[in-house]
């Protein structure tokens, strides 16, 4: 690791006048950031700490809408998301109890791993992503692998989700990381279902849309029986080919249809 | 009824309080004052040709006190391997293994330079600075293409191919066997390389007393006494009077720390140079291309049969990487190791073994938990399982048919090996029991009706521990004895210092070793401490490894007592004043034959160094003895195993939903303690047959370089066990009868599963899927 400075403020408005310095970067929980400063892959000049910002901490539920703030611990939410059961099982099963008492759903978001739970959830879920300067809609927000819309500087504030009528989150997971090998997030609204996918394509997350149109016309696992994942652009590793990855697609999203409530 | 205490108990271990509480003390939790940092540039390409070294502006920087590269140990000698195969062209061929790279890089982590600064990170942005002119060179990582005439991976040897070494019956009469058999089963399969992930990583600290001229090395090591002989006699020249060698805890090895490590040689040589202590701990990621690596064997194994399923000959073809030099054992492994078990539980007439050792762009690979054992277990009992599947024979029954009978011991092999007791008929009944086998068909229909593919598999496993015969090693190729020494020090009051050549980093000797101890002179536990891991202390020892510390550093225990329990005898007979035949000892109480005369362990004790009115003429003061044990054979422990699995057809997802192992280890002295040997090595076996997998691509960079891709097992990925070792054959040739457990588990355990999912699949037409056994490739295997 290399020498930093670091900074815990207090409110957001600190925050974003700390990250104006040169080679100044956020810290949320650091489980993705610390690793990297530890196998010295970056070299930040200064940390700036967000999870002592009280406004950036907490999960509400008003109109249909779950809000959770930018800073929240995946443990929390995984507790406190009770209005979506569907968001709360998925925070419950990333990583493990250290990784979920430290991480937050901003650093998640932010870093955009194509192997991450969270964007799933999110693209999942048609949901909006705010910062502290605009709103970011989930279609616009992930640009492929490890690429957002956020611009330098930039800190998610909160994530606001919609609450479906019906939702499950499916992941079948890398057998060393434990990251979703690929994850299928399935959510029924009103006005249609969204299928989001994470694990499987060299791209990053991304929406399935022949299921989601199957499935907003007939909402059962079989819907997507006639349907097929193309392999192309799949991700292809020790782990699973993209053929693999494709098929599980097609097995998760039925199970999520299946186990939606 | 249990006994509560002495050989047979299930004593707690005593050396977890201290591991448990934090508060062992393992090489890395050393400081020396004064204390410098070593950091080792390693290569990131497999294969390359150094051109040029630039260390000046790195030296230059902040707290750098040497770089050295490989011109800095130029008188020093390179890695010794201790073992030498002699194959069908003459001797292995056996290239030079220096401590730094010399003119080329072989693998992904060959080291090319070392930087001592004060501080770790210092050394670490030293090393970053180093500017190293590296021309790469075309890697070899496969081992068919190494010895198809892929680059060399050493041109002065002039080959890839370390040794081609044929071994057994006679290979023509092998052959006609076949030629005439009912059935001829045959099997290509791959045994997965491993990393050894040992929770520990390696340490070295090396340290040089100017006014002594002695050399200190403390280092994470299982056999701190070879690791003096190896690196003091030949890679640094210093005589073993002027080299101390310390193994404190030591957090696992499975063998990777048998092994002498450069970074051993270069932090004690290192420390005289720069006239500090010099400590280096290994970062996880260095581990994984630096410690050697196990298994990675390629072969083709073919079982021939009559009509009734009696074996009638077996043959089999390997090739064993070598990684890019030789480790310390690695051309034991595939021979000696290997090519003596391929008979099995089994009474196979005719056994012809060759084995192709190839070097390749790869780290080193060298003995892993079994160590060739579980190589051969894995050909033989995946074959067998094939053999029986094709002829519509009962996988119990065909191995119950094949299994050298109780009255056929002692059995000769035709591998070398003469197996002097078993009964593996009665493992086989056991583990029918304990596995509840008859049930399984009803748990298989719950299984489908679940939609889940359930199938059991069944695989046997002979073993050779207490790695000795000097005799035999020594024929074989060994450059070493494989004895073991210990001292029992009998102080003043009667409490009893052991010193043991054994070394424990998890084994739990600091409990096993005072029970055998106490039995012996009727003494409590407590009054017995064991020591072990320096060579500053211990008079000598060659370690721990291949299950041999009880069978053989347990014996050599018990000679030492039975010096002492002659000796103690002897005072006694001097303080009852009686003739030393006419004394008896039991229950630590000395008495005369006839009499109601005795005396206490502790009046002896205390007679020995108060020898006041000693009759010095035939008797020495003072109660310490040390015995050297070299046991005439291996032991041969052996057992059944089962296991029972669910594959998911969607996923290929399996689930190892039971496991039962009926071993027979001789004589017991902790059964907790072998409870805890066969958990862990059941632990690695699930990991191997399942998850494990140390994957280069074709430039030889290792893809499964971290926890984020290499997969250990985890609690939630075994069930609880059912193990049962009451079948006991004794040892017939050891004091104790016991025969070792230690790596039954690592051995018996892959074999097992993999024909449980064979079973699984094998109405999908599946008929083998090379380990590991992981969701996309058992998927991949369904689909055909
Ligand atoms: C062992 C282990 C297992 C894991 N398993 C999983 C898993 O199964 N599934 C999964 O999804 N993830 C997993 N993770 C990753 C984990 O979820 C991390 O918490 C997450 O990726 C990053 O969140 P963080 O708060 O720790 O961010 P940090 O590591 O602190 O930061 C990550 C990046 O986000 C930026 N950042 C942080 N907060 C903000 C913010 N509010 N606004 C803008 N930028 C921000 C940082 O500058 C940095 O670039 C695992 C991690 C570990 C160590």
């Amino acid at each position: 690791m290399y020498d930093f400075e670091f900074v815990k403020v207090g409110s957001l408005a600190e925050a974003v006048a700390a990250l104006k310095a040169e080679g100044a970067q956020a810290l949320g929980g650091g489980q993705t950031l610390i690793p990297t400063l530890k196998q010295r892959l970056a070299q930040p000049a200064k940390l700036v700490s967000l999870t002592g910002i009280a406004e950036l901490v907490g999960v509400s539920a008003s109109d249909g809408v779950l809000s959770v703030g930018g800073a929240t611990t995946h443990a929390q939410v995984a507790r406190e998301a009770t209005a979506y059961p569907a968001l709360a099982e998925l925070a419950s099963h990333i990583g493990d109890p250290a990784v979920r008492n430290r991480g937050t759903i901003g650093g998640s978001l932010a870093n955009d791993d194509p192997a991450a739970d969270y964007p799933a959830g999110v693209l999942g879920s048609g949901a909006t992503v705010v910062t502290n300067a605009r709103e970011i809609a989930a279609d616009d927000f992930f640009r492929g692998l490890f690429e957002t819309a956020l611009e330098e500087g930039e800190i998610i504030t909160a994530v606001r989700f919609p609450i479906p009528q019906k939702a499950s989150y499916q992941r079948f997971a890398q057998p060393a990381s434990r990251f979703a090998l690929t994850g299928v997030f399935v959510a029924q609204y009103a006005d249609g279902v969204r299928v989001a996918v994470t694990g499987a394509s060299e791209n990053g997350v991304f929406r399935w849309s022949d299921a989601e149109a199957a499935l907003s016309s007939s909402f059962a696992p079989e819907a997507v029986d006639g349907l097929s994942v193309s392999p192309d652009g799949l991700i292809g590793d020790l782990h699973g080919t993209p053929e693999y990855r494709a098929h599980l697609v097609k097995v998760l999203t039925r199970r999520a249809v299946a186990a939606a409530g | 009824m249990a006994k509560d205490s002495g050989i047979g108990a299930a004593s707690k271990r005593r050396e977890d309080v201290r591991f448990l509480s934090g508060s062992g003390k393992y090489t890395d939790d050393i400081n020396l004052a004064g204390q410098a940092y070593a950091c080792f540039l390693r290569s990131s390409v497999a294969h390359g040709r150094i051109n040029a070294i630039d260390t000046a502006a790195a030296t230059a920087m902040p707290g750098v006190v040497a770089i050295l590269t490989a011109k800095d140990f130029e008188g020093a000698g390179g890695l010794p391997c201790g073992w030498c195969v002699t194959g069908k062209d003459g001797p292995m061929k056996e290239p030079k293994h220096p401590i730094l790279a010399e003119g080329k890089v072989r693998h992904v982590g060959d080291p090319i330079a070392m930087v001592i600064a004060d501080t770790k990170e210092q050394a670490q942005a030293a090393a970053d600075a180093i500017s190293v002119d590296i021309e790469e060179l075309p890697a070899v990582i496969d081992m068919k293409a190494a010895i198809a005439g892929g680059p060399l991976v050493h041109e002065d040897i002039g080959t890839n191919l370390c040794y081609d070494w044929n071994f057994g019956s006679d290979k023509a009469e092998t052959d006609a066997a076949f030629e005439t058999a009912h059935h001829v089963t045959r099997l290509e399969l791959t045994n997965n390389r491993l990393v050894p992930n040992a929770m520990e990583p390696r340490v070295a600290i090396g340290a040089y007393d100017r006014s002594t001229g002695e050399h200190t090395l403390y280092t994470t090591s299982q056999n701190p006494h070879v690791i003096r002989l190896l690196m003091g006699a030949f890679v640094l020249q210093i005589p073993e009077h002027k080299l101390r060698v310390v193994a404190p805890d030591v957090g696992g090895g499975f063998g990777s720390k048998i092994f002498h490590y450069a970074e051993e040689a270069a932090c004690t040589l290192a420390a005289k140079l720069v006239n500090r202590p010099v400590k280096w701990t290994a970062e996880r990621s260095e581990s994984f291309v630096t410690d050697a690596h196990g298994r990675d064997h390629v072969s083709t194994i073919e079982l021939a049969l009559d009509a009734e399923g009696h074996f009638l000959a077996l043959r089999t073809d390997t090739l064993a990487n070598m990684g890019a030099y030789l480790s310390t054992f690695a051309p034991s492994v595939p021979t000696y190791l290997h090519g003596t078990l391929m008979a099995g539980n089994y009474a196979t007439p005719l056994i012809n073994v060759n084995v192709r050792a190839v070097f390749t762009n790869t780290v080193p690979v060298d003995a892993y938990r079994g160590a060739g054992r579980p190589e051969a277990t894995f050909q033989l009992e995946r074959v067998i399982d094939m053999a029986a599947r094709e002829m519509g024979i009962d996988p119990v029954e065909i191995r119950r048919r094949n299994f050298i009978k109780p009255d056929q011991f002692p059995y000769q092999t035709p591998v070398a090996l003469a197996y002097d007791t078993g009964n593996y008929h009665a493992t086989m009944d056991k583990l029918v029991e304990i596995a509840d086998i008859a049930g399984f068909a009803a748990r298989k229909a719950e299984s489908a009706a679940r939609g889940k593919l359930r199938g059991l598999g069944i695989a046997c496993y002979i073993e050779a521990c207490g790695i000795a015969p000097s005799a035999v090693a020594g024929a074989l190729g060994a450059r070493a004895g494989l004895y073991e020494s210990a001292t029992v020090r009998v102080n003043a009051t009667g409490s009893v210092t052991v010193l043991t050549g054994s070394h424990s980093h998890g084994q739990g000797h600091e409990t096993t070793f005072p029970q055998v101890v106490a039995e012996m002179l009727g003494i409590d536990e407590g009054q017995v401490e064991v020591v072990h891991g320096d060579t500053g202390r211990i008079p000598f020892g060659m370690g721990t490894y291949g299950s041999r510390s009880i069978a053989v550093g347990g014996a050599a225990l018990v000679r030492a007592t039975e010096k002492i329990i002659n000796k103690a005898r002897k005072i006694a007979a001097h303080l009852m004043e009686a003739a030393e035949g006419d004394v008896e000892f039991a229950n630590g109480t000395f008495s005369v034959k006839g009499t109601d005369k005795s005396v206490g362990w502790g009046d002896v004790c205390l007679t020995a160094y108060v020898p006041h009115n000693f009759p010095h003429e035939t008797l020495e003061p003072g109660l310490e003895e040390t015995a050297f044990y070299d046991p005439a054979n291996f032991t041969f422990p052996a057992g059944a195993y089962a296991a029972e699995v669910e594959v998911d057809p969607d996923t290929g997802q399996v689930t190892l939903c039971s496991f039962a192992a009926a071993d027979d280890f001789g004589n017991i002295i902790n059964p907790m303690i072998v409870d805890g040997q066969v958990h862990g090595g059941i632990g690695q076996g699930v990991g191997q047959a399942l998850l494990e997998h140390a994957v280069y691509d074709a430039n030889g960079q290792l893809l499964s370089g971290s926890y984020m891709d290499y997969a250990m097992p985890r609690a939630d990925d075994v069930p609880f066990y059912a193990v049962d070792h009451s079948c006991q054959t004794p040892c017939t040739h050891n004091p104790l009868g016991v025969k070792g457990c230690g790596e039954a588990g690592a051995i018996g355990t892959p074999p097992t599963i993999v024909n449980a999912v064979i079973d699984a699949l094998a109405d999908r037409g599946v008929k083998h899927i090379d380990m590991p056994l992981t969701p996309a490739r058992v998927w991949a295997a369904m689909q055909g």
